[in-house]
């Protein structure tokens, strides 16, 4: 075969694939579903978890929030000058914060730290039978390991996202305030006239499916390894990759449904 | 009793299982003899419901464990404990921890009687003073070991071994071999050990079954197996390498 059936053919292929591997995402994710809601979920399990996601992720994501904040009220600045509005500073800074770059960028982050260990160490457990191991012992590797982590994305992308939209001010204000000297109360006053608690919730809820899919894309790669160390570290380079992609992507879907 | 009826398998295009047949005897122990990369382990893998066949069934008990889901499996993986060529140690976790796992999971035990029941385990596969230690840090001969204890920590009704004794001394080979013998015996287990150690073979099986290119080509006591006639039988026993078994 040769020429363009050759091509229609790899393409309808390559979307094949995709279109598998997408199911195959979906399937663990409703098994893990089912599990989760039969009892008896071990507590320390989920703490570990959260403990792992959350609060290991505090630093970076302090950071990020921060600087970005900053640099917003420095572009800000720039821009409103020319109009003379140097006050919409502060709700620029806000309103981007929280409906767009504190989900997104503090997911991005999680992913890079938290996403890519889980596929790292799932995937160290596939390859050395541990997982097997488990399954073995009568103990549901989803459930056991997958429903923890998914628990734990959920729930803690949206909490480090409040950290991350707050330092995300603090910095924007330090800049504009302190630096630039735009009027401390203008500031303020123009952030709470524009940013509405909506802006906060749906930012919030944003992070959530965020953490979700972090988690869920983290877990499967992991899950599915295949091929000693080699396999380990392609599962957690394909775990950042698509679960980053996934999060730029539902971000459009998700700002265009909800605002 | 565990059967296994006209199993098939394939990896891609390689055929590892083909049509095998094998009735393991409960309140018995039953050795699996085979070439290295042969599939024992694969076959081994079925019994327990970690590798499903192609065709062909897997009876347990008179249930047929390739149709059962995730939670019905669970329930029948509660009769059985395994022990991985490789061990399988979780590597988060200390050797105690790793002994005590399936008995945290599985019962109300108080933390002391779980330690008790540890130690014990320990102690039977020759470890000591190494419940704090992590996977990581023992040797091979020592992970297989707590690997072992592990299975027996639930004393279950069937125990599967893989190559429990690979990579141990002669000392600590004989005291395993014994430690398998005595626990069968005592419980009335039903074990399937895959070995490579001929003497092993014939002290610890009551049954002995050689896996030939897919199938069991022989089966019976160690005595008949021993007077076996089939080539492949007799040149596997004497370790030549004239004979139908190819190396390349
Ligand atoms: N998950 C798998 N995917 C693909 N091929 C596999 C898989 N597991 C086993 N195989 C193949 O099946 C064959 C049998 O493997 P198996 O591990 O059962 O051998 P074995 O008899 O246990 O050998 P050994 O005595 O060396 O442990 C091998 O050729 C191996 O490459
Ligand atoms: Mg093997």
């Amino acid at each position: 075969m040769n020429g363009p059936t050759a091509t229609v053919e790899r393409i309808g292929r390559i979307v094949l694939e995709n279109v598998e591997e997408l199911g195959r995402i979906l399937l663990l994710f409703l098994s893990a579903l089912s599990w989760m809601v039969r009892p008896p979920l071990k507590l320390h399990h989920i703490l570990k978890q959260m403990e792992f996601v959350g609060v290991k992720s505090i630093f970076v994501v302090v950071l990020t929030g921060t600087f970005t904040g900053m640099v917003m009220a420095l572009q800000g600045y720039h821009g409103f000058r020319m109009f003379a509005a140097e006050s919409l500073v502060g709700s620029t800074v806000a309103l981007g914060m929280t409906r767009e770059l504190g989900p997104v960028l503090t997911s991005l982050m999680v992913t890079a730290r938290a996403g890519s260990a889980m596929a790292a160490e799932l995937g160290t457990m596939r390859v050395t039978e541990q997982i097997d191991a488990l399954a073995v012992m009568a103990v549901n590797p989803v459930k056991h390991l997958i429903v923890p982590r998914l628990i734990a994305g959920v729930l803690m992308v949206p909490l480090l996202t409040v950290v991350s939209d707050f330092m995300g001010i603090l910095g924007g204000y330090f800049v504009g305030v302190h630096i630039l000297n735009i009027n401390s109360g203008a500031f303020m006053k123009n952030i709470f006239k524009y940013v509405t608690l909506g802006d906060i919730y749906n930012g919030l809820a944003k992070a959530a499916c965020f953490g979700l899919l972090m988690s869920l894309i983290g877990c499967y790669k992991g899950f599915n390894t295949r091929g000693g160390a080699e396999g380990v570290g392609r599962a957690t380079t394909e775990a950042v990759v698509l679960a980053s992609i996934s999060i730029l992507v539902s971000d459009y879907i998700l700002t265009a449904i909800m605002f | 009793m565990i059967q296994l009826v006209d199993i098939h398998k394939s990896f891609g295009k390689q055929k590892v299982l083909d049509g095998l047949n094998l009735t393991v005897e409960e309140g018995k122990t039953t050795v699996i003899i085979g070439r290295s990369g042969g599939g024992k382990s694969v076959l081994l893998k079925h019994i327990i419901g970690l590798i499903r066949p192609d065709r062909g069934q897997v009876l347990v008990d008179g249930e047929d464990i390739t149709l059962l889901n995730d939670k019905d499996l669970n329930e029948v993986r509660k009769k059985f404990g395994m022990l991985f060529q490789e061990a399988a140690l979780f590597d988060s976790m200390n050797v105690a921890e790793n002994v005590a796992f399936p008995l945290r999971e599985h019962t109300k035990m108080s933390n002391e009687e779980i330690m008790d029941i540890v130690r014990n385990r320990l102690n039977a596969v020759g470890l000591s003073d190494v419940e704090e230690k992590m996977p990581s840090e023992l040797s091979g001969g020592m992970r297989k070991r707590v690997g072992l204890a592990r299975a027996l920590a639930m004393q279950p009704q069937i125990i599967l071994f893989d190559e429990p004794t690979t990579g141990l001394d002669p000392v600590m080979t004989e005291a395993i071999n014994q430690l398998i013998i005595e626990t069968q015996r005592a419980f009335n287990l039903t074990c399937v050990v895959i070995s490579h150690d001929i003497q092993s073979v014939f002290e610890i099986g009551h049954r002995v079954a050689m896996l030939y290119e897919g199938r069991i080509i022989e089966y019976g006591t160690p005595e008949e197996v021993r007077a076996s006639r089939n080539p492949v039988m007799v040149q596997f026993l004497a370790g030549s390498i004239e004979g139908p078994i190819q190396i390349l």
